[in-house]
């Protein structure tokens, strides 16, 4: 990929995180590293956004939460899992309120593991996802005009 | 009078970073009351303990909460230490103020962009954020990582800092103060910031001590009390600490009380680098905690008082690990300043109490 096509925006949401991915997700957005000036925003509103950020593992209470913003979200969609704990559960993967991964609630499209997650992971995540996103967007076209 | 409707708030929230879910009763444009559902983040590390020994479970404890990731592995370590009669070289314990109040600095200054962020000053907000970055830099050259440090130990601390690196550290903080001013300054005396924050949300005197409030959100309503007068570990070095007060008890207090004590902090960072003795930074702890050993310990978090209670049973693991956070403590304040509120002040309140609900539910 060498352009992108659309500036995405994204959509973050905690499961059960420790904050520190949260605020690494935010540092990310925010001069230090400045993901804006791409295009990239920050919105509250599922319906507005193309890539979700997931921090933390899920569990009983917020795996609902999770599935409700990801189903609210229009395709085409890609989920991104910031942090271990969003990729597997991580150093709390034995707690007895941890199912796992955020894979265990909706399909993930990419990972990017660290503890905290660094900004750098963040974006080089992102740059990845918008290549799904690329495609999906293209097979969602294909698959309107067989119809 | 309207009919009261029930407005949810949360948990996924443009302002809140974390999940924390409110019921807010409104008539008209009023709270009659906030109901508070937690819940969404509980993992249950206490129970880590048996299956952790106590050497590992300081990176558990460290997790708790990514924001005061550094004062809670401090506060575990200080418990365990004293659960087992450890004397941790004084070396080790002014790097560790030195880490803390570099986190409180971080909190803090994070807490204000997020405060800018909720009442809509979205070019403040970034600029509070690109100033802590530098902070985090700091974090990143002394320990390695820029939340999770890993840098405490039971008995010390893991690396040192060099000559070298407390000039950087001396330095970068000089140039943060200047830059900081006025960022305060947009705090403090922007009109249309007062405007959101003089009088909204007040808690009394009476108020903050029979709710038993901690931390800056306490202190905002003149409650004279901050663990580190104490003087708890290296804390005991410091030539005065006095907290810093605010009588009003609405949010401009509250934004008051954290503005100054980024400069407090820095004050006690650059106090604790001039008098640094040298020296070991750990002792070696060997053994286990005795089979019905207590020990109990109070930090001062960013947020306030924390409290860190140990008991051993004869074996490396521990028998019982709690914490009670700031945070729960503060949240019968939070829903007693949002009754009567006006809804556009929600975010606003909530916000400053500065809650971290990972170290609540943990």
């Amino acid at each position: 990929m060498t352009y992108a096509t659309k500036s995405p925006w994204v959509i973050h949401y905690d499961g059960s995180s420790c904050n520190g991915c949260d605020i690494e997700v935010l540092a990310a957005l925010c001069p230090g590293y400045d993901v804006e000036r791409f295009g990239i925003i920050n919105t509250g509103n599922p319906k507005h956004a193309d890539i979700f950020l997931v921090t933390g593992s899920v569990n009983e209470q917020n795996i609902k939460v999770v599935q409700e913003i990801y189903n609210q979200m229009v395709e085409p969609k890609v989920v991104v899992a910031c942090g271990i704990c969003a990729c597997s559960g991580g150093i709390f993967h034995d707690c007895y309120n941890v199912i796992g991964g955020v894979d265990q609630a909706i399909p993930v499209d990419v990972y990017a593991p660290g503890c905290a997650v660094r900004p750098e992971a963040i974006i080089d995540a992102v740059v990845q996802a918008l290549g799904i996103l690329e495609e999906k967007s293209k097979a969602l076209q294909a698959q309107r005009k067989g119809a | 009078m309207g009919k009261a409707t029930v407005i949810p708030f949360g948990p996924q929230h443009p302002v809140l970073p974390e999940p924390l879910h409110l019921d807010l009763v409104v008539e008209d444009e009023t709270v009659i009351e906030a109901v508070p559902q937690i819940g969404f983040i509980h993992r249950g590390l206490e129970k880590l303990v048996e299956t952790r020994d106590y050497n590992q479970f300081i990176y558990v404890a460290e997790r708790i909460c990514g924001i005061c990731a550094f004062g809670h592995s401090l506060g575990y370590a200080e418990t365990v230490e004293r659960l087992m009669g450890v004397e941790v070289p004084e070396r080790a314990e002014c790097l560790r103020v030195i880490w803390h109040e570099l986190s409180r600095v971080h909190s803090h200054i994070l807490w204000m962009g997020l405060a800018a962020d909720a009442f809509g000053f979205e070019s403040l907000f970034m600029h509070c954020w690109r100033l802590r970055e530098r902070v985090l830099d700091i974090f990143e050259k002394t320990t390695g990582g820029r939340v999770i440090f890993s840098v405490v130990k039971v008995g010390g601390v893991v690396r040192d800092i060099d000559e070298a690196q407390l000039a950087e550290i001396k330095r970068v903080l000089e140039g943060i103060k200047d830059d900081y001013r006025q960022i305060m300054n947009a705090f403090l005396k922007d009109t249309s910031v007062k405007n959101r924050t003089v009088g909204v949300g007040v808690i009394s005197h009476e108020d903050a001590l029979a709710l038993s409030m901690v931390g800056p959100f306490a202190r905002a309503s003149n409650v004279n009390y901050d663990v580190r007068m104490l003087g708890n570990g290296g804390y005991g070095r410091l030539s005065d600490f006095q907290p810093v007060l605010d009588a009003q008890g609405d949010c401009y207090a509250r934004v008051k009380v954290r503005a100054l004590e980024v400069l407090q902090s820095i004050d006690i960072i650059e106090e604790m680098i001039a008098q640094l003795p040298a020296g070991d930074i750990a002792t070696d702890v060997k053994g286990s905690p005795a089979a019905g050993a207590q020990a109990a310990n109070l930090v001062e978090q960013p947020r306030g008082e924390c409290y860190y209670y140990a008991r051993g049973n004869g074996t490396k693991y521990l028998e019982r690990m709690r914490m009670r956070t700031p945070t729960s403590q503060n949240l019968a304040g939070m829903t007693t300043a949002l009754a009567g509120c006006d809804l556009a002040d929600v975010n606003m309140i909530v916000l400053t109490i500065d809650p971290c609900i990972s170290c609540t539910e943990r």
